[in-house]
């Protein structure tokens, strides 16, 4: 229970200095979002009537205070380029960010937790050898040059998958799923090259253990220690990996939703920082950051409570 | 026990993907699905009906013509839009919601006469008070502020009768008729921003933000010839140009403006296109107030160190038309031919010319370009590369477009910038850049004979005239080298074969009316 | 046990070896490149690989190897500084919560997380745009992308050896923190920071050319692999050699220093 309180605390503590970090970087970047919105060729009159309407002469502390005020009351104030209620903007940007990234994570554990084990339990073959070399591809090929090839193989070539936007899951389940399933892999192969390699060195590790010696020598098979045994400890340091994930999966669409024209909030980011739109981009970048931390808090706490030696500094 | 369930998640995948994957093609081309019902409608004639499918690069700013500044959303909803007048292939003006004109003799009074039966959206009729309450609008006449600084020539506006409208102007101003392409909108209606009414060929049907603008067919287009043959139109919205050529090559996308040489390779023989100037004038500013580029002999020597066709060729593929001044050959009326000849390439003379400028040994110049456009980006390389010919040594330095608007555009923080200026209908509002108490003369030239000749020229009522004295100005921009004037790069719009009627406009326009679908 | 080890060390040997010839490759383009890497050819653009042109022109008509070859100075440069800026604050940064502990501790420690909450490249695209983009402002935000991890590991490290006997001794025995630091902890962190610093790395280089996807990395007319790959890519199908030839110099020097971490961190096992 102290635990628990103790990272509650360093919890809401994180938040707050990330809102200051976003908040001050935010503030500091050249460019009038009023000009950006009307343009080259706007008038001197529509950008004046619009910086008034935009109410953009507060003073800097008065609009951090306000801002933060109105995140935690649920009122995030209105974009600036949209001018709607920044959660109406982000109402139908979140599903789309949302899918493709759990879409990836399941993709992640499906292909990388197996394929980790199988490593692991060839290690020392020719196979383990040129799969871990392969994964390790998938750590090194630039992930929007194999967004691209991809599309070109699957969308191009054989036309078994759409090459940009979506359909949404209430239209077509497998309209879905197909269109959907490109970003995805393209988002997941670093992570699924990452779940691999943890993975295969946590089973080695264990294998090593003296517990595995005692069940070996008690004569079980070696699938029941492998399975029964082994994958439940080194499962959980691939637990504790998940918010790093999240955090790489978030990062990652940002580029990737650009490749395939996805009108997700990593396409918006960048979108709203060209655009200067502050109030949507400092409150998108602390709704990423939250469900970060967020994450890894529940990490914290589901390794605490299946793992009780983990200490309260540990 | 575990490992079974491992293995069968696996499998699961892979019987998942099976499916996906092979799953039914018809499926395969509609990414929104909504377009399935329309497939069926182009099936049922050869030429009527269907869909087309647009990819643009750029989200919509505003849906409010009034609001909207950007040139990519004005070309999309101006298919909604109509104005009393239009513009055809050529930039001539021809008569739209508008049947006619006149001009009073002192060239302040403008009549027009609407024709009958012209229907907005929403299925009331246009009458000469929409047209009074949209220019009072624009023109800030109700008492609030004016929306465009073009209308506040505007002194008042009246109706007199439900088909005739008069605009007074405060003074002359030959440059005003071009205006009147601007869109005219219902009185009294205030949604325009979400559910917009004009009475365009199209009508607006749905917008999700950031993916696709979706208009429909008018059945009631006031200009029976030119009611759409098509039923809709979806304009998609795909920031990558690499994505929305693949999505063409895979079907997805029927029209592709803005496409590169090597995109139009790719696509092969399943596109046509057309192609040609697109009145833009892309060119290399220099800040005529910051050292060294207030002395003309420096800007010249620049000037006669430049190839320009190696830059239309590299950049461009050769697809652009070399510029001499602030103007495209694209508003022929206007342009004053043979300028762009007058710095051919010639090292020793700009070498001599920097000599005499006391820059014998060269210098350094920061060369902004923003970094959304690859183009200006690419143009900025082969310029750095010709410079360093006369021991210029240039710093590209990229920024975002938003940052550039603040920096160079609005405050004149640079030394020189790479940009395009997008064609404008009347040559005033392509030269009074360069007048010198413009708010947006970015370039800080100034020149008193220029300034009085563009006075001059609004005033001028007689076309001939006022051409003449256009063209006299655009050579004192040549003459003092104002800035390095490049090219008006091609703009080659593809189309799916079985797509056409498509036509290049002077301005940035989609005449979507004239569109076919076949099979 | 012997044929174990072969194995074992595969990743290394080819990790090594990646890393040995690109960094020959950037050595010897510190003296030469067969053309000038910025010389534009307009009559000779987007041409095939031939002798001449050993990986073919790009569509300004300069020769892709020479910029290729220039672009790995680029490469280590960004690698180098940024893993330098990380180390350094990551290395204080951590040195100071774990050896102190206490309020230090917990106050470094949060910056760390809140630095972490934010995405990588999104953090990068922050600091980018606030500093502008070029080649010193990308290795800043790399570098400051670097520092939690380093911070971490240092921190966990200094704890670790800490609670070593040894360590305990020579507190008691009264001896200068900075001698403890530098005498008794150091030498027993070498490893994991070694591993990280190949490992952040190749995180860098690839981190750029993510970055220069998004036109926020090293300015033109420098080369840069990632801004090259950029280049490329309109070109994909008239000219895919460039595409495919810039994109596997990014993946081999990335899997280089990856399969080095692998190596150099089995090393560790093997010996402890």
């Amino acid at each position: 229970m102290k635990y628990a309180l103790y990272k509650l605390s360093t919890f809401l503590m994180t938040i707050l200095l990330v809102s200051l970090i976003i908040f001050t970087v935010f503030q500091v970047l050249p460019g009038n979002p009023a000009q950006i919105i009307l343009g080259m060729d706007a008038d001197t009159q529509q950008i004046a009537q619009l910086e008034k309407e935009l109410g953009l002469d507060k003073s800097i502390g008065e609009r951090y205070t306000s801002w933060l005020s109105g995140f935690l009351m649920g009122d995030l104030g209105d974009s600036l380029k949209y001018q709607q209620p920044v959660l109406d903007v982000l109402k139908d940007r979140i599903p789309v960010t949302f899918s493709i990234a759990i879409y990836s994570i399941l993709l992640t554990i499906c292909i990388g937790i197996p394929l980790g084990i199988y490593i692991a339990r060839t290690d020392g073959r020719w196979i383990s050898v040129f799969l871990s070399m392969f994964t390790q591809l998938g750590i090194a090929v630039p992930s929007f040059w194999f967004a691209f090839v991809l599309i070109l193989v699957f969308g191009v070539t054989f036309q078994l998958f759409p090459t940009f936007g979506y359909v949404p899951w209430s239209e077509s389940f497998i309209g879905a799923l197909r269109s959907y399933f490109l970003p995805s892999l393209a988002l997941a192969i670093s992570n699924i090259a990452v779940v691999i390699r943890y993975l295969r060195n946590t089973i080695l590790d264990q294998a090593k253990m003296d517990y595995v010696r005692t069940a070996r020598c008690k004569g079980l098979r070696e699938k029941t220690i492998m399975y029964g045994h082994i994958l439940r400890n080194a499962l959980m340091p691939v637990l504790t990996i998940m918010g790093l994930i999240v955090a790489d999966t978030l990062g990652g669409s940002i580029i990737i939703e650009n490749v395939f024209a996805l009108p997700g909030l990593g396409n918006l980011l960048i979108q709203s920082i060209t655009s200067r739109d502050f109030p949507l981009v400092q409150s998108m970048v602390l709704y990423i950051a939250i469900l970060v931390i967020l994450v890894n808090f529940i990490v914290d706490l589901l390794y605490k409570l299946i793992d009780p030696r983990v200490r309260l500094k540990g | 026990m575990k490992m079974i369930t491992i293995k069968r998640l696996f499998i699961m995948l892979f019987v998942l993907l099976f499916i996906v994957g092979c799953s039914s093609p018809t499926a395969s081309k509609d990414t929104q699905g909504k377009t399935n019902h329309s497939e069926q409608n182009q099936e049922k004639s050869s030429n009527e009906g269907g869909v087309v499918r647009i990819a643009m690069s750029t989200e919509i700013d505003n849906l409010d013509p009034y609001l909207s500044a950007a040139t990519d959303t004005g070309s999309m909803m101006d298919n909604v839009f109509d104005g009393l007048l239009d513009t055809d292939e050529n930039g001539k003006l021809v008569p739209a919601i508008a049947e006619k004109y006149a001009i009073s003799d002192d060239g302040r009074t403008y009549t027009f006469y609407l024709k009958e039966g012209v229907m907005f959206h929403d299925g009331s009729e246009l009458t000469a008070d929409d047209v009074v309450y949209s220019y009072a609008k624009l023109g800030g006449l109700n008492g609030g502020e004016p929306l465009s600084s073009r209308f506040e020539i505007v002194e008042k506006v009246e109706a007199k009768s439900p088909l005739e409208v008069v605009v007074t102007l405060k003074e002359v101003d030959s440059a005003f008729l071009a205006r009147n392409i601007v869109a005219i909108v219902p009185k009294d209606y205030e949604e325009q921003s979400s559910k917009p009414i004009g009475a365009g060929p199209f009508k607006f049907e749905e917008y999700k933000v950031g993916q696709e603008l979706r208009l429909s067919k008018n059945e009631n287009y006031y200009d029976k010839e030119n009611t759409p043959k098509i039923d809709e139109v979806q304009f998609k919205i795909m920031p990558d140009p690499e994505s929305s050529i693949l999505a063409m090559q895979a079907g997805e996308i029927d029209i592709l403006p803005g496409i590169s040489k090597q995109g139009l390779d790719q696509l092969g023989d399943t596109v046509h296109s057309i192609s040609g100037p697109q009145n833009m004038v892309q060119l290399m500013a220099m800040n005529n107030s910051v050292k060294p580029f207030d002395d003309v002999r420096v800007r010249q020597a620049i000037n006669l160190a430049i190839n320009k066709d190696v830059i239309i060729d590299t950049v461009a593929d050769g697809m652009g038309t070399k510029l001499g001044t602030n103007m495209s050959p694209a508003m022929q009326f206007y342009y004053e031919p043979g300028l762009e000849d007058r710095y051919e390439q010639n090292i020793e003379k700009a070498k001599e010319l920097l000599d005499e400028a006391g820059l014998a040994s060269g210098f350094t110049m920061e060369l902004t370009v923003p970094s959304d456009y690859q183009f200006h980006v690419d143009t900025a390389q082969v310029i750095a590369d010709q410079l360093s010919q006369i021991n210029i040594q240039t710093e590209i330095k990229q920024i975002e477009f938003s940052s550039w608007l603040e920096n160079v555009y609005n405050n004149a923080q640079y030394e020189t910038t790479i940009i395009g200026f997008t064609g404008k209908l009347d040559p005033y509002e392509v030269l009074v850049r360069y007048v010198s108490d413009y708010g947006k003369n970015f370039m800080k030239f100034q020149d008193e004979r220029y300034d009085e000749l563009i006075k001059e020229a609004v005033r001028e009522t007689d076309e001939t005239k006022k051409a003449a004295l256009y063209k006299k100005a655009q050579t004192i921009l040549t003459d003092e080298a104002a800035a390095l004037f490049i090219m008006d790069p091609d703009r080659t719009t593809a189309m799916r074969n079985g797509v056409n009627g498509l036509k290049l406009f002077p301005i940035q326009k989609f005449n979507l009316e004239d569109v076919t679908v076949t099979k | 046990m012997k044929k174990h080890n072969i194995f074992k060390s595969i990743p290394l040997i080819i990790g090594v070896s990646f890393v040995t010839v690109l960094t020959i490759m950037m050595l010897v383009s510190l003296f030469y490149t067969p053309y000038s890497p910025n010389a534009m050819d307009p009559s000779d653009r987007l041409a095939q690989p031939s002798f001449t042109h050993l990986f073919g022109t790009d569509n300004f008509g300069r020769d892709i190897f020479s910029r290729v070859m220039q672009g790995s100075q680029t490469a280590f440069l960004i690698g180098f500084s940024a893993v330098s800026i990380g180390l350094f604050f990551g290395f204080l940064i951590g040195a100071c919560a774990g050896y102190f502990g206490g309020w230090i501790d917990e106050l470094s420690m949060r910056i760390i997380d809140a630095m972490m909450a934010l995405p990588g490249i999104l953090f990068a695209i922050m600091l980018i745009s606030v500093f502008e983009t070029g080649i010193r402002n990308t290795i800043i935000a790399l570098g400051i992308m670097s520092i939690p991890s380093f911070a971490r590991i240092v921190r966990s490290g200094f704890i670790q050896v800490k609670q070593f006997d040894f360590v305990k001794a020579s507190i008691a025995k009264g001896a200068g923190s900075f001698r403890i630091i530098f005498q008794h902890i150091l030498p027993n962190v070498t490893s994991p920071i070694l591993v990280a610093v190949t490992l952040s790395f190749s995180g860098s280089v690839l981190a750029e050319a993510g970055l220069s996807y998004l036109g926020l990395g090293v300015q033109p007319p420098d080369p840069s692999w990632g801004r090259m790959l950029k280049e490329a890519q309109p070109f994909m199908s008239t000219a895919p050699w460039y595409v495919i030839l810039t994109g596997l110099f990014i993946t081999f020097m990335v899997l280089g220093f990856n399969l080095l971490s692998d190596g150099i961190r089995d090393l560790q096992d093997k010996k402890s």
